[in-house]
């Protein structure tokens, strides 16, 4: 399967998917100019990979900020996650947050709340 | 301006506006249209501003975070609708000002009139909402809502208040019979322990 390495910028995350090497994450600054068409791709990606799914899936989230027409989109990603563990999948989502920052802290709790998938809070400094 | 008086004129204007900026502790004005261009260099000069000044993280950001929502409501708002009218076609203002207490983050831009009651009625349920409800609410429009055509997610006045747990104030003023100057000012304390 085709691996996704999108370079962070500073109003875009870096992106890593890539499922031979069982490494996917979404980290830095989110807020894109149009936020659809830059998570277009992952959403694809994660439909394809959910078709044949490693054995075990770890998503790592480590956003120092999202704008709010991105916390739509990282909701998406997280369904998306949700209906892998759903099916039997063995999925965990990784929510790193810096130790101070209490709001990213409670938004991981809060997609937590939404999402029906094992979540894995991880504070650092 | 082709003659020595009306140069003269304009100096002293800008004299006086330079005053007034003083007085009201504005350190940023723009006016015009919004990009997400301008978008990325306001926040950025703001950031390394306020780091330059050891304001603490959590300050930062939230006036990122107030900024940021701002200017995506206007540009995604400002050229809701075309005005023949020079002064308010697609454009507007946004300024920053900083206070001894507080940071204050003030937009601008034209409305319909036909926008005020919905407008109104969002600004003051949210306004009355306590942290929970104001919770609750954003996971249900996360939840619920769709993006917009512009990439809205009708997501930004609730951001607002939760990130400074202030009221947001608002105005609007006649333009014309059918368009107002819809005024918004989002306050952040700069005393931690307020946040």
């Amino acid at each position: 399967m085709e691996t996704i390495k999108i370079q962070g910028t500073e109003d875009t995350p870096k992106i890593i998917l890539d499922a031979e090497n069982e490494v996917m994450e979404i980290s830095g600054r989110s807020l894109p100019e149009d936020v659809s068409s830059f998570y277009e791709p992952v959403i694809n990606w994660l439909n394809e990979y959910a078709e044949k799914p490693n054995k075990k899936t770890i998503l790592n989230f480590k956003l120092t900020y999202f704008n709010t027409a991105s916390s739509k989109l990282l909701l998406d990603i997280l369904m998306k996650l949700e209906e892998m563990h759903e099916k039997g999948h063995d999925v965990l989502i990784r929510w790193h947050y810096p130790e101070d920052d209490e709001d990213m802290e409670e938004a991981g709790e809060e997609y937590a709340d939404i999402v029906d998938v094992p979540f894995e809070q991880v504070a650092y400094s | 301006m082709n003659n020595k008086k009306d140069v003269k004129g304009f100096l002293e204007f800008v004299y006086e506006f330079y005053k007034s900026m003083k007085a009201h502790e504005i350190t940023l004005v723009y006016e015009g249209e919004i990009t997400h261009q301008i978008t990325k260099a306001f926040t950025s000069l703001t950031e390394s501003n306020m780091s330059k000044d050891d304001e603490p993280n959590s300050v930062q950001r939230k006036v990122f975070h107030v900024m940021v929502e701002c200017l995506q409501n206007i540009s995604k708002h400002a050229d809701d609708f075309t005005s023949n009218d020079y002064l308010f076609s697609g454009r507007g203002i946004f300024l920053v000002s900083k206070g001894e207490n507080e940071y204050s983050v003030t937009t601008g831009n034209a409305v319909e009139n036909d926008k005020i009651e919905y407008l109104t009625e969002l600004l003051e349920s949210i306004n009355k909402m306590d942290k929970e409800e104001l919770k609750e609410l954003y996971k249900k429009q996360m939840k619920e809502g769709r993006l917009s055509e512009k990439g809205g997610a009708g997501l930004g006045f609730i951001d607002i208040k939760r990130k400074t747990g202030k009221e947001l104030e608002y105005h609007f003023l006649p333009i014309s019979d059918d368009t107002s100057f819809f005024l918004l000012t989002s306050t952040i304390s700069r005393s931690e322990s307020e946040l």
